[in-house]
């Protein structure tokens, strides 16, 4: 019995030392300690083990996630025993810290050295001064370049907004919104390898004469007209076909966030609009398009920036033949091919430019909104 | 009322079939490659995909002797349809509908009667997927110097492997960009501009820039070829996006949720794990499809950073493996593309319910 009250005791004690200020320091010290050493330990299993793969996967995926979330906690319960003031102080670098450190390894720190590499000549030895961005912008197959990004975000960016758009609000009235949804966004699934081979089975050409295997071909034959090599012909409209994948890709993708945003108009005040008489144009321009503009200002920034970066399909289906080279496969073939390390990197530079007036536009819209 | 009825029916047409036009036009191209993974290599470069559905096609039902006293070099009069040997050899159509074609060369040729008829080509095989699922076979020779054949690597272990990457290199980024976006959004912080503009710049760089600088980095740590090293370079490569789409949606939350919950104490960590996650699952799970797919399709990252590791390749990477370098193997490409689309596609089902109306809505209001 006195043995019992005894222990009980002891562990009271050893809690109340705990609530101490040196047993929280200790505790704030091995709490982190112990979660290293379990991350590690994890890491050098994966690396080295030799266990059943699906065992790996399943640790893999455990150690991965579950150590990102444990991170944030253990810093996040060593912060909020700090004094206020101090966790006021930290806690926002808690939150974005971890962003903004990857995002300087992988991405910011890479574009600085770029930016510098494009000051220096092919070998990225002697500075040159301007010399490169000079070249960029006179050389005639840039211009060609620069020709065709502006008809991918004229054509490319505009079509896949609006057919996002019209195809998320049909769907939202619509009986067979799922399937529909489901058949816009397949493409979204499918690699861009995938993606060349698909449309390789509608541009594909054969000599006039021989059955045609391109769907694009076989109707305009049947039509009465010649084969026609569509991404080769009838240069700049060439391009337009390459784009018309581009849109056949990225609808599923503003689609989907629209359809998410559309979700999120209180129906109350639909109904209300329709109540009181009000078209299905009029509901659409007048409360929709206004109640969603944010998300239409997200998207349409978005896809004219994965437009700005085009790179595979035009890589799969021409390689840049035919003048359909676009910014990023000219940085390719400058960086890998031709080995010009300083005009590749400024025909990135002007690419990391050409972005300038879309981020001012979202600054500002930053600046509108105050904090906590 | 019935007027208002019929209008109501009117405007149901409208929006349905302007949809499935849509999705029609949307699904052909996928239909080809469906169909096509299903035909032998020779098919598919010698006729169409739609040939496998019922079509008319000119099918021979007579082949006749070059009748006597015919010259090829004028003009000839052959079962009632008169032409040049050009013309005859291009098939010219009779008044019955039939087709009448010399076939071959002037000296020795043969006249083919046509007839149009309803025809399907249904030589459908799942070879294409055999090939793909079961790997290539390979000659190796063992040290005692015996030839030995070996079966290849199924696509199990490529398609665990991808999972393996594609999971947390989707999980990872959303959680930290959905720190990231709380931050910038509901927080006060010196250089709370500076960093945001940082963010916003990033989404235009193109991440092959970053490729080898990122690659000599690794090499260094000793990271090449681990889970970790993929997952941080597709961390890294997401994280703009993620952030500033998570941004927008969690600034347009209403304020004055976030406002009652510090009235009532709520740290800023209890917030956002309370509060701002449960809002923001439709805009989390519309990203996590984007990134999932991103991941589950990249061919570059993964070949740059897991390189030759065989125990790591990913799906992509075996599947371009087997294309080989000659790139006429359609036939293979069709079934691969089709199988690596399986899960992005469990995905997005799995994930499509969560865009759910008045998910914001609801609580606005309580």
């Amino acid at each position: 019995m006195a043995e019992a009250t005894q222990s009980k005791h002891s562990i009271k004690t050893i809690f109340e030392w705990f609530t101490t200020t040196i047993g929280q320091i200790i505790v704030a010290i091995i709490v982190p300690l112990i979660t290293g050493f379990v991350m590690i330990k994890g890491f050098i299993f994966l690396r080295d083990g030799n266990a059943p793969k699906y065992v790996i996967a399943l640790v893999a995926i455990i150690w991965g996630v579950g150590g990102v979330a444990l991170i944030y906690f253990v810093t996040n319960w060593l912060i909020e025993k700090l004094p206020p003031q101090w966790m006021a102080r930290l806690q926002p670098f808690l939150f974005v810290g971890p962003a903004v450190v990857i995002l300087s390894w992988y991405m910011a720190i890479p574009t600085i050295r770029t930016f510098i590499l494009s000051l220096k000549d092919r070998n990225g030895e002697l500075f040159v001064g301007l010399e490169n961005y000079i070249a960029v912008f006179t050389q005639r197959i840039m211009t060609v370049a620069f020709r065709n990004n502006l008809l991918w975000i004229i054509f490319g960016a505009t079509l896949s907004v609006i057919f996002g758009l019209l195809v998320a609000v049909l769907a939202d009235r619509s009986r067979f919104e799922k399937f529909a949804k489901s058949m816009i966004f397949l493409p979204m699934a499918i690699s861009f390898v995938g993606a060349g081979v698909i449309w390789n089975f509608i541009y594909e050409v054969k000599e006039a004469g021989s059955a045609q295997i391109g769907l694009l071909n076989a109707i305009w034959v049947g039509l009465g007209g010649q084969p026609q090599a569509w991404t080769a012909m009838l240069q700049p409209w060439n391009n337009l076909f390459l784009i018309i994948i581009v849109i056949w890709l990225q609808t599923g993708f503003a689609m989907v966030i629209f359809s998410a945003a559309i979700k999120g108009i209180p129906g109350e005040l639909l109904e209300a609009a329709r109540v009181d008489g009000a078209t299905e144009v009029q509901v659409f321009f007048r409360i929709m398009i206004p109640y969603i503009m944010g998300t239409i200002i997200t998207v349409t920034t978005t896809v004219v920036i994965f437009t700005l970066k085009i790179f595979d399909v035009v890589m799969v289906m021409t390689g840049g033949q035919f003048a359909t080279h676009v910014i990023a496969t000219q940085f390719y073939r400058q960086a890998f091919t031709n080995q010009n390390k300083g005009y590749a990197s400024a025909i990135a530079i002007v690419l990391v430019l050409a972005v300038v007036p879309v981020m001012i536009y979202n600054l500002r819209q930053f600046a509108e909104e105050e904090a906590f | 009322m019935k007027s208002a009825k019929g209008q109501e029916r009117t405007r149901d047409l409208v929006i349905n079939g302007a949809l499935l036009l849509l999705v029609i036009i949307w699904t052909i191209p996928t239909l080809g490659l469906f169909i096509s993974s299903f035909r032998t290599r020779f098919d598919i470069q010698t006729s169409g995909w739609w040939k496998v559905l019922p079509h008319r096609e000119w099918v021979q039902i007579e082949e006749l002797e070059i009748p006597e006293g015919v010259d090829p070099n004028g003009i000839m009069e052959i079962e009632g349809v008169t032409g040049t040997f050009e013309e005859f050899r291009a098939g010219i159509t009779n008044e019955d509908g039939r087709q009448i074609t010399w076939s071959g060369n002037k000296r020795l040729g043969t006249i083919r009667i046509n007839e149009q008829k309803w025809v399907i080509i249904p030589r459908l095989t799942t070879d294409n997927y055999g090939q793909v699922l079961a790997g290539k076979t390979y000659e190796i020779q063992t040290a005692s110097g015996e030839i030995r054949q070996v079966q290849g690597d199924n696509l199990i272990g490529a398609f665990l492997n991808s999972i393996t990457v594609a999971v947390p290199a989707t999980i990872i980024p959303i959680l930290i960009a959905a720190f990231a976006a709380y931050g910038f959004a509901w927080m006060k912080f010196p250089g709370r501009k500076v960093l945001f503009i940082m963010v916003v710049a990033l989404l235009v760089i193109p991440l092959q820039i970053a490729l080898v600088p990122i690659l000599r980095d690794y090499v260094q740590l000793d990271l090449n070829g681990t889970f970790l090293a993929i997952w941080l370079a597709h961390t890294g490569f997401g994280l703009p996006l993620a952030t500033y789409l998570l941004f927008n949606y969690i600034r347009g939350l209403p304020r004055d949720i976030l406002e009652s919950a510090f009235i009532d104490g709520a740290s800023h960590f209890t917030i956002f794990l309370r509060l701002i996650i449960p809002l923001s699952i439709p805009a989390l799970a519309s990203f996590a499809i984007f990134q999932f797919l991103w991941v589950w399709n990249d061919y570059l990252v993964a070949l740059v950073f897991i390189g030759a590791k065989p125990n790591v390749q990913v799906l992509t990477m075996r599947i371009a493996e087997m294309v080989g370098s000659r790139g006429a193997d359609w036939h293979l490409l069709t079934a691969g593309a089709f199988v690596s689309m399986i899960l992005p596609l469990i995905v997005f089902f799995s994930l499509q319910r969560f865009f759910v109306r008045g998910m914001l809505a609801g609580s606005v209001k309580g």
